[in-house]
């Protein structure tokens, strides 16, 4: 089973986005969303979680598709990190990686220890806990960021740009310690990112987006390997 | 609000059982009006009548209004005044005429007080001496003369082009303000001025008025307007002063007023001096002293601007709240309230009157309407100025609508809110003293009487404790803003 079928999905707000979106995304991998910017790749990230509805054709995540009504609890089957991290400042850091799961009715204590549990990983000390998100550095919110997502214990992690707008040297940092994470939590990611050699190093799925629909879909060594157009070869050639 | 609606009930049931009410003596807010408004409430009490003073109320159309809903039982009008301003009568205005035409409105006309508070022309003593002046007709050689007179009977028909026409004036006097005339006259600036016949500085200066040997002034004859329901003994009792003031009288009573002295014993020593009404002696309700005086139309004061404030910021945050989602329902709304801000403060509580009478209620529903702008701008202004990826995340992490608000949307803009409060606040502790207009008491109360009175201790018993009122309330909003403030703020401020 795939984790996300779209079926003849488009997409138009006053224009068409994209149409006829024919594509499948493998369960248990990560998969990579590139393309151009404008092309519709965070519309059609959107399109998975309810964010934003079809005008054309049918989504389907996990063998089902995206319900109608009862968005809430939907929506909450998954994890949802942004450019920026998009934390609320008013909230601590364990307020900010709690609230949904309080929402939820877990004890205090049971979200004490899975926001340690994920903190812990991406090495944000407890001391942390009770400050405000701008007493954080850039990387660190992004950390939080992604924990906070991870918070419920989602099938399905969809990252919009998080790496985006943070300095070259804490990307670095910041890499292998997404991928702990993922990889401790087997968590099914969906990367929407403008930059290639990102997509190179996280994911092992390519799906690459431009000129109102997907251009190509496969695992991420074939794409490189046999580009469909000169549209794919100079997108990937922009990041070798 | 809860008590509101108990005022509300009160301002429909009163008429249905006034006669077991006191009666309701108003007067619009100059020295003769409140004088007036003593002399009647005076003689009523000393028949043994109980008496309530709404003295100082806004102008003509709220004085009318409130009479013609029953707030009100008696006030004393002129002649001119209802031929003109309220009946907008044309031709003669015979009094049988002016009774007619305010019958319909439930009002009944008494006969005269006697005097006639009309236009005249008044000339410096020296002047009119020297040149031998005692008739307008005799003032229409004397081109040479500097008279000044105010604007608005510069332009007036019943002003001077009217008088040029049945005179035939060959000269144009010049403008002054009607304020400034009495005293460049006592200065020597000036020769003569356009006057009100009673006013006390006539008698004051000792200036000579000159008579309208043409006939030329329209007649503004003091008359009663009473509730036509009103109790057939109360309205002889206020027919008794009928034809016994003379133009003399009234000036010298308006001249003690403008010397200091208080309208209320200025009223009492008229009727004591005429032998009006019974034997009851000077029976006037003693002023409270000014500690307890401040102390009540402070209370007052607040009282209106809580019940205004309160209802308000629930309204409009709850109305923010619901509709800052829809952009052109947000905008329309904000629009609306902005125009209710426009709307000048005195014509909006005119306007209320024929709904809500006078008193409490209009000045609160004024203040309510008033208060609502600065709150919802705020608010609304606030939730749509929230970051949109904050509201995508919201909503992508499944937060429900109420859950967003609460946990985002409304500590994020509470801030904001609270900012408006405070502004809808201090506007409404100022707006709160026009109360006064409409009899609704308060700090305005001093400012409203010490203004006719032109006595600035008065003025400032009502100004300043307003003032202090606005400062207490400043600072009050500034501690609960500062328990309000989100904690990322109040931490910000503490690092920074």
């Amino acid at each position: 089973m795939n984790a996300v079928e779209f079926q003849g999905v488009g997409k138009r707000f006053d224009e068409w986005v994209f149409r006829d979106v024919d594509l499948a995304l493998p369960n248990e991998r990560t998969t990579a969303l590139v393309g151009p910017s404008g092309c519709g790749k965070t519309t059609l990230l959107q399109l998975v979680n309810a964010v934003q509805r079809p005008d054309q054709g049918v989504v389907e995540v996990f063998g089902e598709p995206v319900p109608e009504t009862g968005l809430v609890p939907f929506r909450r089957r998954f994890g949802y990190a942004v450019q920026g991290a998009g934390l609320f400042p008013h909230m601590t850091i364990a307020d900010n990686v709690g609230l949904v799961a309080r929402l939820e009715g877990w004890s205090p204590d049971a979200i004490r220890a899975r926001r340690r549990e994920l903190l812990d990983i991406v090495g944000l000390s407890e001391a942390l806990d009770g400050r405000y998100p701008h007493q954080l550095s850039g990387g660190q919110q992004q950390r939080v960021g992604l924990c906070r997502a991870l918070m419920l214990k989602p099938r399905m992690l969809l990252l919009d740009e998080p790496f985006a707008g943070v300095d070259p040297i804490t990307r670095a940092d910041l890499y292998p310690e997404f991928e702990q994470l993922r990889d401790h939590e087997e968590v099914t990611t969906l990367l929407v990112t403008h930059d290639v050699a990102e997509a190179q190093r996280l994911a092992d799925h390519l799906v690459v987006m431009g000129g109102g629909g997907v251009v190509q879909a496969g695992p991420i060594d074939e794409v490189i390997a046999a580009p469909r157009n000169a549209f794919v070869r100079d997108l990937l050639a922009s990041a070798l | 609000m809860k008590r509101l609606i108990p005022l509300a009930l009160l301002a429909v049931c009163v008429p249905a059982f006034a006669a077991a009410q006191p009666i309701v003596v108003a007067s619009k807010n100059f020295n003769e009006s409140y004088i007036l408004g003593e002399v009647v409430a005076q003689l009523l009490e000393r028949e043994g009548f109980a008496v309530d003073r709404k003295l100082g109320l806004g102008g003509t159309k709220i004085c009318y209004d409130a009479l013609a809903v029953g707030d009100v039982d008696v006030y004393v009008e002129y002649t001119g005044t209802i031929a003109e301003a309220i009946k907008d009568l044309d031709g003669e205005s015979t009094l049988a005429r002016l009774a007619d035409a305010v019958a319909p409105d439930g009002i009944e006309m008494l006969p005269p007080l006697g005097f006639n508070n009309t236009y005249a022309i008044a000339l410096a003593p020296a002047v009119a001496a020297s040149r031998n002046l005692r008739t307008i007709s005799d003032l229409v050689p004397h081109g040479d003369l500097r008279v000044a007179v105010s604007h608005e009977f510069l332009e007036r028909n019943d002003g001077w082009p009217g008088l040029t026409a049945i005179y035939g004036f060959d000269w144009t006097p010049t403008g002054i303000e009607h304020a400034l005339a009495y005293q460049a006259i006592a200065d020597g600036a000036i020769d003569g001025t356009d006057a009100y016949s009673t006013d006390g500085e006539l008698s004051r200066d000792g200036l000579v008025v000159l008579a309208d040997d043409r006939g030329f002034f329209p007649a503004y004859l003091a008359v009663p307007l009473v509730r036509a329901a009103l109790d057939p003994r109360a309205k002889a009792v206020i027919a008794l002063i009928g034809g016994t003031l003379t133009d003399a009288e009234m000036r010298d009573m308006n001249a003690a007023a403008l010397g200091g002295a208080d309208t209320a014993t200025v009223a009492a020593d008229y009727v004591a001096r005429k032998g009006l009404g019974g034997g009851a002696g000077p029976r006037r309700v003693d002023a409270d002293g000014f500690w307890s005086r401040l102390a009540g139309n402070t209370a007052r004061h607040l009282q209106l601007v809580a019940y205004a404030l309160v209802p308000a910021t629930l309204v409009a945050v709850l109305l923010g709240v619901a509709i800052f989602k829809v952009a052109w329902l947000a905008r329309g709304a904000v629009y609306l309230a902005g125009l209710l801000q426009t709307i000048p403060s005195i014509a909006l509580l005119a306007l209320l009157i024929p709904l809500t009478g006078i008193g409490v209620l209009p000045a609160v529903v004024a203040l309510f309407l008033y208060a609502l702008l600065p709150i919802l701008r705020n608010t609304v202004t606030a939730l749509t100025g929230i970051d949109p990826t904050l509201r995508r995340v919201a909503l992508a992490m499944g937060l429900k609508p109420a859950q967003e608000l609460r946990y985002v949307f409304v500590p994020l803009a509470m801030p904001s809110i609270v900012a408006g409060v405070r502004t809808a606040a201090v506007i409404s502790i100022g707006t709160a003293t026009l109360a006064a207009f409409i009899g609704a008491g308060g700090l305005g109360d001093p400012i409203v009487k010490g203004l006719s009175l032109n006595d600035t201790t008065l003025i400032l018993e009502g100004a300043v404790p307003a003032a202090l009122l606005a400062i207490l309330t400043e600072l009050t909003f500034e501690a609960i803003e500062r328990l309000l403030t989100p904690g990322h703020l109040r931490a910000a401020a503490s690092t920074s």
